[in-house]
Formats: structure tokens, C-alpha cells, sequence
């Protein structure tokens, strides 16, 4: 299986392909991809080098972007998908509908890869892209189960599916959910970011601290224990007589202990989260999950617990791929 | 500008729902109604049977009548039910594009808040494969919604705004309703029926913020766009979306309904849209580009 993995900078890329990463994602620094974070992302100058050094070293190099155009200002999305292709980008991940039309019409040889962004979560939808806007493949919605996405693979033998399988969880369907701009006024969809950091303030309470997020509380915790980022979904709120993570816990998806699974059920590449993070962490992530797809294709046992230490002492889950986890 | 009923998103009996749309049907001056299940397949063999005589009671007192599609299919069984829209005796309005692929080429469609309409390019897209209206995700801004809307009366295309009610925010796989119940999605033996506009999820300072709908999470605040009936009719909105609460309904759509001949907002439509809204409390945030849960003194 090819391994896709994240890079925020253009030394991260250089360390996820000497780690041995397949193929790697990234997007132009501004509100055109989902990790839109400040001193993150690439020029089109890095991006053009990037793109040369992965080559060198036969990785691919996958461009994402994968917001939604604010009403107006389509050309610097347009721009993009222009200076990704000039860059000699392998495919660009995009989710908007206008923007998949715009690239099948204007870049008609650019390979174009369907975002989690656009949830497209069974094989009508699926092979429904690939006849209309030509997509080769879809990163799926962290809403499936792993029967579902083998049902998927099944019944859409022209495209091939790319699946989360570490790093950050969104427990809703992605490109569909605007919890953070209803608490924050940004939004994933419109400006690439999800709980921004710029909202975020932590308050000490005598012996608390709560960690705020707009003018919303997500969670508190006793001083000294460690404070989660309170990103909205995974934080703690009270329903009726009930208090606790009602959505989810602060957890995070490690699906490495079902590769199998997934190969079996057809999957083409795995997809690790986080251009966010650092080089070491991303080469530590990618060096891990190459040994277990490597000892995979070769009929060996699945090496055990390399991850853990990097899930930061957070619990872990394999989330929607079970079935119960709904 | 004129009105339109959009889809119920809470599981009422099938009693309540006959009753509701009896009484839309005889009493209110919304020009359509959305009908059709939009949150849970698992919910519609409860009250399905009420679809067909909603359709015909309301198409009888002259409302356009469009049936919404699911807002996450991802089941065989969910496809089917997609797919067998196309014989319900309305049109269809899309909340997931798989309805699309569905729809014949020629045969026009509504585009529900759910599909992400953000732009000129996707609606130009959609409008090509027939799309007759569009209601705009509810997150935009007035300076996005004027631009659209104009896009949208030059094609021929209604362009429609979230007006009022607690504003679907997200859309899972996981049933958030069970989950409060120590349940999951398979076993959650229908609990979302307990509370008919959602349930409320506060902050631990016991501030009002969100409500779940079994696998949908909405506003607890109800989004009300009465201050801005100004510039909407100014930005050539075509519609304003009401979606259905267990309040007064009727009562709302008239309030509206004078406001809008009225040209502005009137302390009665407020007074209405308060009344109405569960947990009382007013946003509209989106509009002026702020949070969507602040309420702005416009």
C-alpha cells in the first residue's frame, strides 16, 4: 500500500521522503488548504523544489487544495491549482465542486484526487466524481467502517481510495461541519483552519484551568494535569445530567493495528495526519508506518507499539473503522 | 422574497408530523415546503408513511412541494432510499450530492444548506446540470450570499438563506444521542424521539451552545435573520428557509410574512422568532461575519 504522508514545511517533505514515504501532501501557504497555519505551507518556489527532490528520490508529491472558494475570489484557488501543476505536482487534492470542474476543464492532465473535504462516503457518489470531474481517487470520510469501505472497493473498480489511518480525529463528516466557525467565525471550509489558535485562551481558576475557546468554555482541568488543545469536538460539556466528552473523548485514530484489514478491504494508500507537526515527528510517524506496510507486503507480523510514545500519552482509537465506535 | 418550510430535522411521531403539515398546508403563507428525512435512515419506517400525504395535502393548498434526500448516505439500504426519491411525486432537493447522481439530466433539483455552495464556480456547475434553487450553507456572510444570489438570478437560479431555526453545524457517523445514553447507533433504540428540537449541550459554565439530533449537531441558539430582511431584499435573495421547531410555526411564517411586505423586520416577527426558538435565545452571527453564535444588534 502507498503511503501518503503530511508536510507543513519543505524540510518536513525532505524528512517524510528520506523516512520512506510513498507520497507526500501539501498544500500553498494561504486559505486555499485545510492546514491553514501561520509559518506553515509552501511557496510555489518551495513547492517546485519540493516536488524535485521527491521525484529525485521517486516520491510523489499530492497538492492540496482543499477549501472552498469565497464567492469572488475563486482566482487565487484557480492561481494555485495553475502553479501546482507548473510545479510538476503528481495530483491535486481538491473538495469544491466549481473547483473540480474549473481543474478537469483548464488542467485536463493533472491528476485530480477527491479530499476527505468533499465526504463522499459510498461507491455511487464515488464512481458519480469520476464520471463527472475525472477523479482517480478518493480520500474517504471518517465515517465508514472497514466492511463499508471494502463494499466501496468493490463496486468502484476505477478509483482508488486513500484512508486516515493516524494523527488528529475529526469525529464529524469533514467539509461538512462548521462547529468552529459557530464558535469562532473560522471555519475549515472557508478559511482552512478548525478551533484556531488565535481563539484559544487558557484561564487558571484558582486550582483550574480552563481552556477556552471564542467565548466558550471546552474544558477545564486541575492545574497541574495536562490541558488538551480544546478543539471543539473533543471537548467537555454538560447535556441534561450528564457531564463529559459528549462527542468525543481527547483521543486520536492509530489504525495501524488494522492494516491488514484495510489492504484486504481493497484500500490503495494510507494517509497520516498532521502537517502541522514537526519534521522529527513526522519522520518518526512515516519510518514506523513504512516498517508495518513494509512487513505487510511480505507476509510478515504487524511490529508492535513503535506509535505509542508519539500519541503523546493520549488514548488512541481506531475510530469509525469499528463499527461500535458509532 | 417569499418563504419556504424546510425539512423537519428532529424525529416527531407521525401524528405530529400529519398535524404539522395540516396545519402549514390550511394556515401558514410559506410558498414551498421541504418534506423527507434528512438526519437518520433508522428514523423513516416511523414515520414514512406520512410523506406521500404531506406531499399531496400541501401541493393540494397550493405550496411547491421538494422532497429532501438524506444528508449522509452511506448504507446500500440508504442508496436505494436515495434512488427511490425520484418516484415520490416531488421534486428532489439534494443534501447529499449522491441524490444527484440519481437525477436524470434535465430534471430540475433543490440544493439544500447542507451541499457547500460557496462559490459562483459551484453554483455555475450545479446550475448546468439543473439546478432550479439553492439554499446557501448557512456560515456564509452577507457579502458572499449578495454575490451568490445575483450569480444565481442571472442563471435562473433561486438562491435561498437560512432564516430561521437552530442551524444543522455537523453531520457524523456517530449517534451522539446513544452515545448520551450509554448506547451506540445500532442499539440506540430511537432515543433522539425524546426531545423534538434536539437536545441541549451547554459549557461547563452552563452556557447555552450546541443541541444533538442523533447524529446531527445544530446551534443551541436559533439563527433568525428578521434584522436583515433589508439586505437580503436588497441582495435579491429569492427565499428565506424557516425550519420547522414545535412551536408556533404558523404563527412565525405569518410574522414573516408581514415583515416582508413590510420590507423590515417588526417587533412581532422578533417576538414571534423568540417565542418559537427552543431555549429563546437569537443568532445571527454568520450574517455579518462574525461567529454564528453571537447575535448582533443589527
Amino acid at each position: 500500500m502507498e503511503l501518503v504522508c503530511p508536510a507543513g514545511t519543505p524540510a518536513a517533505l525532505r524528512a517524510a521522503v528520506e523516512a520512506g514515504a510513498h507520497s507526500i501532501y501539501c498544500g500553498f501557504a494561504d486559505e486555499t488548504n485545510a492546514r491553514n497555519f501561520p509559518g506553515l505551507n509552501f511557496s510555489p518556489k518551495e513547492l517546485a523544489e519540493g516536488v524535485a527532490f521527491a521525484h529525485k528520490h521517486g516520491a510523489h508529491v499530492l497538492v492540496a487544495i482543499n477549501t472552498f472558494p469565497r464567492a469572488g475570489d475563486e482566482t487565487l484557488w484557480h492561481r494555485n491549482i495553475a502553479a501546482a501543476e507548473a510545479a510538476g505536482a503528481d495530483a491535486v487534492i481538491l473538495a469544491d465542486m466549481g473547483l473540480l470542474a474549473h481543474a478537469a476543464k483548464h488542467h485536463p492532465n493533472l491528476r485530480r484526487h477527491l479530499s476527505v473535504q468533499a465526504a463522499a462516503a459510498n461507491a455511487d457518489v464515488i464512481n458519480f466524481y469520476a464520471r463527472e470531474f475525472g477523479v482517480k481517487r478518493v480520500v474517504l470520510p471518517r465515517v465508514l467502517t472497514v466492511a463499508e469501505i471494502a463494499a466501496i472497493n468493490k463496486e468502484t473498480p476505477d478509483v482508488e481510495t486513500e484512508v486516515f489511518v493516524f494523527g488528529g480525529l475529526c469525529v464529524m463528516a469533514e467539509g461538512r461541519c462548521s462547529l468552529s466557525s459557530y464558535a469562532t467565525g473560522q471555519s475549515p471550509n472557508m478559511n482552512g483552519v478548525c478551533s484556531p489558535a488565535a481563539q484559544v485562551e487558557y484561564v487558571e481558576e484558582g486550582d483550574q484551568l480552563a481552556a477556552r475557546l471564542g467565548d466558550f468554555t471546552i474544558h477545564r482541568v486541575g492545574k497541574d494535569q495536562p490541558a488538551p488543545y480544546p478543539t471543539l469536538c473533543k471537548g467537555c460539556f454538560t447535556s441534561g445530567d450528564q457531564v463529559g466528552h459528549i462527542f468525543e473523548d481527547a483521543v486520536s485514530l492509530n489504525a495501524q493495528d488494522i492494516l491488514p484489514q484495510l489492504a484486504k478491504a481493497g484500500v490503495t494508500a494510507l494517509k497520516i495526519e498532521g502537517r502541522q507537526r514537526s519534521r522529527s515527528y513526522v519522520a518518526q510517524v512515516v519510518r514506523s508506518f513504512r516498517a508495518a506496510v513494509d512487513a505487510l507486503a511480505a507476509g510478515q507480523p504487524m511490529p508492535q507499539g513503535a506509535l505509542a510514545a508519539l500519541s503523546e500519552g493520549q488514548a488512541t482509537t481506531t475510530g469509525a473503522y469499528a463499527k461500535t465506535w458509532r | 422574497m417569499d418563504l419556504t418550510i424546510g425539512p423537519n430535522l428532529f424525529f416527531w411521531e407521525a401524528s405530529q408530523v400529519r398535524d404539522f403539515y395540516a396545519k402549514i398546508a390550511d394556515e401558514s403563507p410559506a410558498a414551498r415546503v421541504v418534506v423527507g428525512e434528512v438526519v437518520c435512515s433508522k428514523r423513516l419506517p416511523f414515520w414514512q408513511g406520512e410523506i406521500p400525504v404531506a406531499v399531496d395535502r400541501l401541493k393540494a393548498a397550493g405550496k411547491e412541494v421538494w422532497i429532501s434526500s438524506l444528508a449522509l448516505v452511506t448504507l446500500k439500504r440508504e442508496r436505494q432510499l436515495t434512488e427511490e426519491l425520484i418516484d415520490a411525486g416531488a421534486g428532489i432537493e439534494i443534501a447529499d450530492l449522491t441524490a444527484l447522481a440519481y437525477i436524470p439530466a434535465g430534471v430540475p433539483f433543490s440544493v439544500s444548506p447542507l451541499i457547500n455552495v460557496y462559490n459562483i464556480g459551484t453554483l455555475d456547475w450545479l446550475a448546468s446540470r439543473g439546478a432550479a434553487r439553492i439554499c446557501l450553507p448557512n456560515e456564509l456572510p452577507m457579502e458572499s450570499i449578495a454575490k451568490l444570489a445575483r450569480a444565481g438570478k442571472e442563471r435562473g437560479v433561486a438562491v435561498e438563506v437560512w432564516g430561521f431555526g437552530r442551524q444543522p453545524l455537523a453531520i457524523s457517523g456517530r449517534c451522539y444521542h446513544a452515545r448520551l445514553h450509554d448506547r451506540i447507533k445500532d442499539s440506540c433504540q430511537f432515543i433522539c424521539n425524546a426531545d423534538p428540537d434536539g437536545r441541549e449541550v451547554d459549557t461547563l459554565d452552563g452556557e447555552q451552545f450546541l443541541a444533538v439530533n442523533g447524529v446531527q449537531t445544530l446551534s443551541c441558539a436559533t439563527s433568525f435573520a428578521g434584522r436583515e430582511i433589508p439586505a437580503l431584499l436588497k441582495a435579491d435573495v429569492a427565499s428565506l428557509r424557516l425550519s420547522p421547531h414545535t412551536g408556533d410555526m404558523v404563527a412565525l411564517t405569518r410574522a414573516f410574512d408581514a415583515a416582508l411586505k413590510a420590507g423590515a423586520c417588526t417587533d412581532e416577527l422578533e417576538a414571534a422568532a423568540r417565542a418559537v426558538a427552543p431555549g429563546g435565545q437569537l443568532a445571527n452571527g454568520y450574517l455579518h461575519a462574525r461567529a454564528g453564535a453571537e447575535w448582533v444588534d443589527a
